[in-house]
């Protein structure tokens, strides 16, 4: 089976948000950055459908040249080979611009299934994996917690798949399609697995193929302005030392909210 | 014109349409607003939303959409949206739209903006607000490439009470077409993994972990702290995730949403599908060690600090007395 994992690379979460002099996006090169989250889960669950299934994983990157860091991490962890679409705008771009410039480098690879994380955790827009299932042509199931692959038996039978998706509230359901699909990943499928020194070694060989972004793709939404959030309430911040401050908020709750 | 899609199951209306009716109210601007309802035998749905100061209230009834599956509504909601040719589109943020929203704006190849917490101006110069880096940061949005552009609204970020009622709109059955055999996904009834052995809902007081507890040799702090207060023990996504805590005990938009007369939030950074879940609690305590932590925008009362030198000052403190 051949198989698509899309990661991205996004700011690690102790990062503190600074802004360009605009304030219309961060400024990246103080940021230090990381996998996104869900989608190390979905290269995880990718490792696990080849170890059943046989086949190959493929690592799916659109971004500058430092998102090289990550997709070497994926191929350290066991992913076979990667593809990078490299541009300095795609650091901010939107999920329409992702999807597409993923789609143009992905298509020709006629992947079984493609797996992605079910949001980023820099703009969360939570759009890419299924517009880039839309534009690939195959069908899409979101937020996904468990996956059943039961690959193509014999010439030209296309496979089925059976994932269970999470809805609210602590409710699930289970969801037959056919191969190819995409599946956005929810975060905590399964167990990571972090790379060995082995497989750091045998990354450095691994093929990335580098994509050139298409010209003329249009963002769907501009960022005007970007700013530390508005706070809803006025909260109360005590101080001093840790006796102290719980000395406070004690007599805060008993006395102030009632709530102790 | 707005359309705003409802979200119903069985016959029975899911409450965050209201908000969502709220929130087109507030962007129209004189705009007329339209309510879609969706479904194979949507009930009184209509009627109960045909209540609200909106222009019309649209039934679109269809074997095909039951169950929901992304390919059905989709096709629906673009099909509606062929009709009535809509400035906006505007869906309650829930995890059905989450599945079809992306699809259906991929598909009109239109803008979709989603988890909007707040409309600045009205009509097509409106701009919206959303959460980015997990909260961190409110990024101000505009649509780009046409109408119409799809927004979903954030669950409790506007409220259903302050949706204008006492309109008189005319309830309309609209055709809408389905091609059944496009239809690529195949549901199963939907399940709960196990009978929840704690209804948080009904706890007084609760004490919330997170990432900031760092391991789960670290989990009795949390609960020395729950016991003295006479409070349960409850935890933020990665924590569950982890095996730390049962599943059960997630608060959040994919665990249970809350409201305690106390609810502490210890190593907790606040991102927004932890907030859904617990921002109506009465009075909320944030102890972190990030100053800028989003989950002290919601706190009545913060701490910034070691929670690992807090949580047992605090115990020691509650000991006393």
């Amino acid at each position: 089976m051949k198989i698509a994992v899309c990661i991205k690379q996004v700011p690690t979460r102790e990062w503190q948000p600074r802004l360009n002099d605009q304030k219309t996006w961060i400024r990246e090169q103080d940021a230090s950055y990381e996998m996104n989250e869900p989608d190390a889960y979905a290269l995880e669950e990718a490792l696990r459908l080849r170890e059943k299934h046989g086949g190959e994983v493929v690592v799916c990157s659109a971004g500058p040249a430092r998102v090289q860091t990550v997709i070497r991490e994926a191929l350290a962890r066991g992913a076979d080979r990667a593809i990078h679409v490299e541009h300095d705008t795609l650091g901010s771009a939107d999920a329409f611009v992702v999807a597409d410039a993923l789609a143009a480098a992905m298509k020709d690879e006629r992947f079984d299934l493609v797996l992605t994380g079910l949001q980023s955790d820099d703009q969360g827009h939570g759009q890419t994996g299924v517009i880039l299932a839309e534009r690939l042509g195959i069908p899409s199931s979101t937020i996904i917690m468990d996956v059943q692959v039961d690959p193509s038996t014999g010439s030209g039978q296309a496979g089925t798949l059976r994932v269970k998706r999470e809805l609210e509230g602590g409710w699930f359901q289970w969801i037959a399609m056919p191969l190819p699909a995409l599946l956005t990943i929810q975060s905590g499928i399964n167990q990571l697995r972090y790379a060995t020194l082995k497989g750091i070694m045998a990354a450095k060989k691994k093929e990335i193929r580098k994509a050139a972004l298409p010209d003329g793709l249009q963002p769907a939404q501009q960022i005007v302005g970007l700013a530390v959030p508005t706070r809803s309430k006025q909260t109360h911040m005590i101080g001093g030392s840790a006796a102290d401050a719980a000395k406070e908020l004690v007599r805060r709750l008993r006395d102030e909210a009632r709530a102790l | 014109m707005i359309l705003v899609i409802a979200e119903q199951r069985d016959g029975t209306l899911n409450r965050a349409t209201w908000e969502t009716v709220a929130a087109a109210q507030q962007l129209a601007g004189g705009m007329p607003i339209a309510i879609a309802v969706l479904g194979a035998a949507t009930g009184g749905v209509a009627q109960e939303l045909a209540s609200a100061a909106v222009a019309d209230v649209l039934v679109a009834e269809h074997a095909a959409l039951d169950p929901y599956t992304p390919d059905a509504y989709a096709a629906a909601a673009s099909a509606l949206i062929d009709s009535v040719r809509p400035a906006f589109v505007l869906l309650p943020h829930t995890y059905q739209t989450r599945d079809f929203a992306p699809l259906l704006a991929a598909r009109l190849r239109k803008p979709l903006v989603t988890d909007v917490t707040g409309i600045e101006g009205t009509g097509n110069g409106a701009t919206f607000v959303r959460p980015m880096f997990q909260g961190k940061l409110a990024a101000h949005v505009k649509p780009q490439g046409g109408t119409p552009a799809v927004v979903t609204i954030q669950i409790g970020a506007f409220r259903a009470d302050a949706a204008k009622k006492g309109g008189s709109a005319a309830v309309k059955k609209v055709d809408v077409p389905i091609d059944a055999a496009a239809i690529r996904q195949k549901p199963e009834p939907p399940f709960r993994e196990a009978k929840q052995a704690v209804d948080l809902g009904q706890a007084e007081r609760i004490v919330a972990i997170g990432r900031g507890i760092k391991s789960q040799e670290n989990i009795p702090l949390a609960e020395k702290l729950a016991k003295a207060m006479g409070a349960e023990v409850a935890a933020s996504r990665p924590i569950c995730d982890n095996g730390w805590l049962p599943m059960e005990r997630q608060i959040g938009s994919s665990g249970q949403t809350v409201a305690p007369k106390l609810y502490v939030a210890l190593g907790i950074s606040g991102a927004i599908q932890h907030l859904v879940g617990m921002k109506g609690s009465r009075t909320i305590v944030a102890i972190n060690k990030d100053a800028e932590a989003p989950i002290f925008e919601v706190a009545d009362y913060g701490i910034v600090g070691d929670l690992f030198e807090i949580a047992p000052a605090i115990v020691a403190e509650l000991e006393k007395s």
